[in-house]
């Protein structure tokens, strides 16, 4: 009896909730119900400036009363905006991380959206430079609405986001890039410009490769700060996995570690990070090495060994390309020798990533390799070439049985004459 | 010699040189239209052997025309073609039976059994082909959307 | 000595098909012996080689693929993996030129030599018919390898035909099979170097060959004038013939002997988005109309340079073809020096813009 009774008040409870809910959140469709914010702000034509309807919360049904509290149903100005009963209104900088963090961060509420989502935004913003510096009092620094604008809100797999890989360094630009907004903070303002310059830049901005690095992706998005020195080979080796482990496991990788010594960078650099040159290695001028190896001690020793490995297989991988570009103009078989060329550039590639290791037996045997494969190219096109120009055997047999037909008619035509003659 | 004999010395030499110029001729169209074992000038279509012939979880790398090939028998059997060009830097990929996974030696690329860039530098996913199957037979054919 | 009407096979033939009319076109005609007698050969070679073009060109067509994708890897595969596959496509390379070569001396010494008066008007203008459609020949078989250079001298070739006026973009859009050269203008070319070219070509010939024979070699004018028992004759069949087939042999041997020594280049396959090779030249015999219209300057009064010289070579050649029946009307000069001053000055032009072309 008391089972039945529970559940009599419980089901118009659980409707009336049911209701609620159902409310809250179709306001944005066709409903009956009319959206009073919308309505009078764009009667009076006080809609903020980024509204776009195309927006993911308002796409999802979460409308001006979600984030910003009041009552959509009435039409009383007043009563629709009255703090007493929930109107937030606009939030100050200060208040927007936990702003956004009311749904953002709730784990619970967020799943009715997405089965997997992450709800650190707000913590992990805590931790970034912009978060403590927020925390310290200063306004000047990016809150979520600075990234992710606050009315025109979309997926950052969405091109139409400010967040997606594309657009991001545009974004972050827009603040970083600006010399005057920056200048009470000593960094460098230039980073948007070196980017766009970099291999990755380059990836993303000619090559419209969506995977190629963006600010995000070395410095982290909400907890975004610049990487310690002792993390970057980690946050380049997350994608050059090959490099950092060559690196890490190198006696000098360790000592640059332990040395608190720039890592990937120092010789690469980093915003603008250009693609790597065999030049770098070695030592002549634009080597790296020799700026902290003196001629003669063991590490120049091994940068001129390394450099000389490389330069051979280089120089021998384009006398095969180059013997096999002529085999195909001359329109001999190449097939063979392509598949070869591809070993070798293979290995070629591979003793480029070996260099990490900065040890010569392990370049060496990778670069010996890609030697010996350029080698076989040699002789295979070589081989296509001496086949090109012995297309001979034969001529001689067919040669001599012109020549014996070419007597025969000569002859007939001789003594043809010679018959009209005495005729 | 007399009109004769040299009539009949230039008759034998107009025969002795027209076979010879005919042969010369002749010989080199026949062997042209003879058939060269050595296929086809362009591809489309790649024989393989018997699948009883090909172990699980093993790998190979065939040549399909001018394009390298991994041909990957996973360990349930299900047979696997896709481009053995990495989609990075075109290094020729490897199949990891570790890891069941196909690596690039060059800088670590990984892509799963179905050619889906999954970490490491490859931007894109590596190309699938088509494995059919014949009386017993693998047959690879390029697949119709590009 | 045995003749043809004395074989078994002549008379059963004969005697069922009357085979006399084949007869007298062979017979009856007697070729002139005197200082110029050479230039009677021209033409035979011309032929002979164009029966080599049919020859070689059947065969590679049993290996060829037209399509953007199988073009050139045919030819590759014909180059190096066909028994003979290599000498075949050199042959007709090698052939093809010299037959075009062969065709203008023929032309100009049938020119220099007036030959082309009266009865021999048509002969001529079916001449000039051959050298053209041989132009266009070579012009459509260059593509076909779908290499880089004939993939750009396509491009400008048909570039050049569209300057016609009013009717030019049209023969470009037709030529090329759409706005730009593509695997659809291969497929054309195809088309026209293996099926209408040849069906056009093999007509006009037929009457040529139909008409030197039956009005017989033309005599210049110095052996004219000799008393009847001066000139000297041999007869077209077998003295003639037996000569042609000396000169033929010959030409084979050094069509035979280039092929071998010096084969012709399959070059880098046709990629419609790289940029154009620099240096790229027409095949020799267009080497001097593109030359002309390269150095025409951009406006010529009213008229564009290109357009000017497009119309100019049009022109140029119908009146080339038409010249037999040219009257002149001038009593300063005699038909023949202006005609040789003409002639000349044609030859003059061809080399020159030719050697220009080469040198720039």
């Amino acid at each position: 009896m008391k089972l039945k009774l529970n559940l009599f008040l419980a089901l118009p409870a659980l409707f009336l909730l049911f209701n609620l809910q159902a409310n809250a959140f179709s306001t944005a469709s066709q409903d009956s119900t009319v959206d009073n914010c919308i309505a009078c702000h764009q009667d009076n034509d006080n809609m903020p400036d980024n509204y776009n309807p195309e927006d993911i919360h308002y796409k999802v049904g979460l409308s001006c009363f979600n984030c910003h509290g009041g009552n959509p149903k009435t039409e009383d100005e007043d009563a629709a905006m009255d703090p007493d009963k929930g109107f937030l209104g606009a939030p100050s900088k200060e208040e927007i991380p936990a702003f956004c963090g009311r749904c953002h961060s709730d784990f619970a509420f967020m799943q009715q959206y997405r089965s997997e989502v992450e709800t650190d935004q707000e913590s992990q913003y805590y931790t970034s430079q912009h978060g403590t510096l927020l925390k310290k009092g200063d306004t000047k620094v990016a809150v979520c609405s600075n990234c992710h604008t606050a009315h025109s809100i979309f997926s950052p797999n969405d091109p139409r986001s400010s967040v997606y890989p594309a657009n991001l360094p545009e974004t972050c630009n827009a603040c970083h890039g600006d010399a005057e907004y920056m200048k009470d903070y000593s960094i460098p303002t230039n980073q948007y410009k070196l980017y766009k310059t970099s291999v990755h830049g380059i990836d993303l901005y000619e090559k419209h490769d969506m995977s190629a690095p963006v600010c995000n992706d070395c410095h982290g998005n909400h907890g975004a700060r610049p990487p310690e020195l002792n993390s970057i080979p980690r946050i380049c080796g997350s994608c050059h996995v090959k490099n950092l482990n060559y690196f890490s496991s190198s006696p000098m990788g360790k000592e640059m570690e332990e040395e608190e010594i720039h890592t990937c960078e120092t010789c690469h650099g980093y915003h603008d990070i250009q693609k790597a040159s065999d030049d770098f290695i070695g030592t002549g001028e634009k080597s790296f090495c020799i700026e902290c190896h003196d001629e003669g001690d063991e590490g120049y020793i091994t940068a001129a060994f390394i450099k000389s490995r490389i330069d051979t297989l280089k120089l021998k991988y384009s006398t095969a390309s180059d013997d096999m570009n002529n085999v195909i103009i001359k329109g001999m078989d190449d097939i063979d020798i392509s598949f070869k060329l591809k070993e070798a550039r293979q290995k070629l590639i591979e003793t480029r990533t070996a260099i990490h290791s900065f040890d010569t037996s392990q370049v060496n045997t990778i670069a010996s390799q890609g030697i010996k494969l350029s080698n076989e190219a040699i002789g295979m096109a070589q081989k296509e070439m001496d086949e090109y120009y012995n297309r001979r055997t034969g001529f001689i047999y067919s040669s001599i049985a012109l020549l014996i037909l070419g007597l025969a008619l000569y002859l007939k035509i001789r003594t043809k004459n010679g018959k009209d003659k005495k005729a | 010699m007399g009109n004769n004999g040299r009539r009949k010395f230039i008759t034998a030499l107009l025969s002795i040189g027209g076979l010879g110029t005919f042969i010369s001729a002749f010989y080199p169209v026949v062997k042209y239209m003879t058939p060269v074992k050595s296929g086809k000038p362009s591809v489309s279509s790649l024989k393989l052997g018997k699948l009883s012939d090909f172990a699980k979880n093993a790998w190979e790398i065939v040549r399909f025309g001018r394009k390298p090939l991994i041909i990957i028998n996973d360990e349930n059997g299900k047979l696997h073609a896709l481009s053995a060009e990495c989609t990075h830097l075109d290094c020729i990929v490897q199949y990891s039976k570790e890891e069941k996974m196909i690596i690039c030696a060059c800088h670590n690329g990984h892509y799963d059994l179905n050619g889906k860039n999954i970490s490491g530098p490859p931007p894109r996913p590596l190309k699938q082909y088509k494995v059919n199957i014949q009386n017993g037979e693998i047959i690879i054919t390029k697949k119709e959307d590009g | 000595m045995k003749t043809l009407e004395d074989s078994k096979i002549f008379s059963w033939l004969h005697s069922r098909y009357d085979l006399s009319g084949i007869l007298h076109l062979l017979y009856h005609k007697k070729v002139p012996v005197h200082k110029h007698t050479i230039w009677y050969y021209m033409g035979g070679v011309t032929l002979f080689l164009f029966l080599i073009q049919l020859l070689t060109g059947i065969l590679l067509l049993m290996y060829y693929q037209p399509g953007e994708n199988s073009s050139y890897e045919s030819v590759r595969f014909i180059v190096n993996k066909v028994n003979f596959g290599w000498l075949i496509r050199n042959l007709h390379s090698w052939s093809a030129n010299l037959m075009i070569f062969f065709a203008f001396v023929h032309m100009f010494s049938v020119f220099f030599t007036r030959a082309y008066e009266k009865p021999r008007e048509l002969t001529w203008v079916t001449g000039v018919l051959l050298l053209v459609l041989a132009m266009v020949f070579g012009f459509s078989g260059y593509l076909l390898p779908w290499n880089e250079l004939s993939f750009f001298a396509t491009k400008v070739g048909t570039d050049i035909a569209g300057a016609v006026p009013v009717i030019g973009e049209g023969i470009r859009t037709v030529l090329r099979g759409g706005e730009d050269v593509t695997g659809a203008t291969l497929s054309r070319f195809f088309g026209f170097h293996v099926a209408i070219l040849p069906a056009l070509f093999t007509i006009v010939l037929v009457v040529h060959l139909f008409l030197v024979q039956k009005v017989g070699m033309s005599e210049p004018d110095f052996f004219k004038k000799l008393p009847d028992e001066k000139k000297k004759f041999i007869s077209f069949f077998p003295d003639f013939a037996i000569r042609d087939a000396l000169l033929w042999l010959i030409v084979l041997y050094l069509l035979i002997f280039l092929a071998l020594f010096f084969q012709w280049d399959l070059g880098i396959k046709a990629d419609a988005l790289s940029p154009a090779p620099t240096g790229i030249k027409p095949e020799w015999y267009f080497m001097f109309m593109f030359q002309s219209l390269k150095m025409l300057p951009p406006h010529l009064g009213f008229i564009e340079g290109e357009v000017f010289g497009v119309l100019f070579f049009g022109a140029a050649a119908l009146a080339w073809m038409l010249i037999p029946f040219v009257k002149f009307n001038s009593k300063k000069y005699t038909k023949e020096r202006i005609m040789l001053v003409l002639g000349t000055l044609v030859v003059l032009f061809i080399v020159s813009m030719t050697i220009i072309g080469y040198l720039l």
